[in-house]
């Protein structure tokens, strides 16, 4: 009996490592995703499968950056990249190196196909968008009667504005038939001419239940209603057609019924303030118009009209003051430059000359008068003194102490006897007084003296 | 009266109130366009206080025509 090879799990792990990942270094596989997780590591892992087998796969950050689309459990992709073994955990992997999305399929392919002809057509065009009445009378709604849309839009419309008219059309709004009804019950309630505005309701479903929306009959009966459509189709994540076409689209029933209902209350409070605006509008206007009045009537031209008169009387009293000052004003002007012009002129004039000239002359007199006056006043002090000091030497000063002088008539001073003859009149000056004297007897010798 | 919509009588009187704050009008005139909005005001709130709620639903005659009945909401039937 030969030896048993054995392995050890480490060996065998080595050995299919290197066997598969050198055989399958590169290859594309298709498949679904299924089971995708993106941890925080920014790689991703899923699980790759069909309807008989499963292939793990991992996709490395910087490759799933590029990734161009998003891939979601569900989708069929082409992965291309290479095995890869994990010994430590005895699993191998798909380390993916591109991934794409495979052909969509068949009931997809219809969809885009129909959107395509559709957009193209230009029923998509937000030029053909209606406006929604602001106040409808009458909503119609195309749905199921027994369904939750209607019982969601029926609670919203009470709840808002109680008092509207609702025209249901009920139909189906899945399977075979669906599609035929709906566009019937569009064509009659867009028929009733007080429908407003109608919505087109259903309730959440899968994509499939959503096919009646999808097709391209009901696609063009919303697009030729009369009034604006709103599509509530109660399917937040797939558009369908019919959401494309209408005016608008709701993401929910309600969310349809609160577009086209606004609040009652709302409604009455706008109307009430619309009141109030316009009676305190009119009662402004009123007012103005009265105060226009007055003020009209208290213009002076009513209350006096003389006033106006009067005043423009005055003004021209004002104006003609102010004419004439201005005149005189001017002419004083004139005056005084030719005075001052004549006056330069006239002391140049000779006679000018001379006259000023005489006037110097007869200052200079004066002060020459002047002068002298006060000459003779000082000479006339001097002589007082000098009298005085002559009298006490006069030799008549003797005449004092009993002595007499005689003088002839001519006033000569008598000295000698010989000098006078009897009968001559002489004068002798005494202390006091003097004597008009005639010589009697002329004595040549006086003895007496005589020693 | 037949032709009266809420919508139209609303946009209306929201109008005359503008034009009359504006005070551009002679005063004939703002009072003439007063009575108006005074006439709208009071025929829309006669209108929210009297509409009344009818809930109908479409069916069909006997020749196929399109026709109203009443209807009653189902009870809250709501998933």
């Amino acid at each position: 009996m030969a030896e048993r090879a054995v392995y050890t799990v480490t060996e065998l792990t080595a050995r299919i490592k290197g066997h598969l990942e050198e055989r399958f270094p590169a290859f594309w596989v298709q498949g679904e995703i299924s089971n995708l997780r993106l941890p925080a590591s920014g790689h991703a892992y899923f699980t790759l499968k069909d309807d008989q087998a499963q292939l793990r796969c991992v996709l490395f950050r910087n490759r799933w950056r590029r990734v161009r689309f998003e891939p979601e459990d569900g989708l069929a992709v082409l992965a291309f990249g290479g095995l890869d073994v994990y010994a430590a955990r005895g699993e191998y992997q798909l380390v993916v190196d591109l991934l794409e999305p495979k052909g969509l399929g068949a009931l997809q392919l219809a969809f885009e196909q129909l959107k395509r002809r559709l957009l193209a057509e230009g029923l998509f065009d937000p030029a053909r968008k209606r406006p929604l009445p602001p106040f409808p009378r009458t909503i119609g709604i195309v749905t199921s009667p027994s369904g939750a849309a209607l019982s969601d839009v029926l609670r919203i419309v009470g709840r808002r504005f109680a008092g509207l008219r609702i025209v249901i059309a009920p139909v189906r709004v899945q399977g075979e038939e669906a599609p035929a009804e709906i566009v019937r019950g569009l064509r009659d309630l867009d028929a009733l001419p007080e429908v407003d505005v109608v919505i087109v309701a259903r309730g959440g479903g899968s994509i499939e239940d959503l096919s009646a929306f999808n097709d391209e009959r009901v696609a063009r009966a919303i697009a030729a209603c009369r009034v604006p459509v709103i599509s509530a189709v109660g399917h937040e994540t797939d558009v369908t057609i019919a959401d494309l076409v209408a005016d608008l689209r709701a993401p929910t029933p309600s969310g349809a019924a609160e577009l086209v209902v606004r609040e009652k209350v709302a409604v009455g409070r706008e109307v009430a303030g619309l009141r109030e605006r316009l009676a305190q509008a009119i009662a402004a206007r009123l007012a103005h118009a009265r105060r226009q009045v007055d003020w009209l009537a208290r213009r002076r031209v009513l209350t006096e009209p003389g006033r106006a008169l009067r005043d423009r009387h005055r003004r021209l009293d004002e104006l003609s003051v102010r004419l004439r000052a201005a005149i005189r004003a001017a002419h004083r002007q004139a005056a005084h430059r030719t005075a001052l012009g004549a006056g330069a002129l006239s002391s140049l004039h000779p006679l000018a000359r001379i006259s000023r000239d005489r006037a110097v002359l007869a200052q200079l007199r004066g002060r020459l008068q002047a002068a002298g006056t006060g000459h003779v006043k000082a000479c006339r002090g001097g002589f007082v003194a000098a009298v005085g000091r002559l009298q006490s030497l006069s030799p008549l000063a003797v005449l004092g102490r009993g002595y007499s002088v005689t003088r002839l008539a001519s006033g000569a001073v008598l000295q000698r006897a010989a000098d006078v003859h009897p009968g001559d009149v002489v004068e002798v000056l005494l202390r006091e007084g003097a004597l008009d004297a005639r010589v009697e007897r002329v004595k040549e010798r006086d003895e007496r003296l005589h020693v | 009266m037949s032709d009266f919509t809420f919508e139209k009588a609303l946009g209306r009187l929201e109008e005359i109130v503008d034009q009359l704050e504006g005070g551009g009008l002679p005063l004939e005139e703002s009072l003439r366009v007063f009575e108006e909005g005074v006439g709208l005001a009071r025929r829309c709130a006669r209108y929210l206080d009297e509409a009344e709620k009818r809930i109908e639903l479409l069916t069909r005659d006997e020749r196929g025509g399109p026709r109203t009945e009443p209807f009653e909401p189902p009870a809250d039937e709501r998933e």
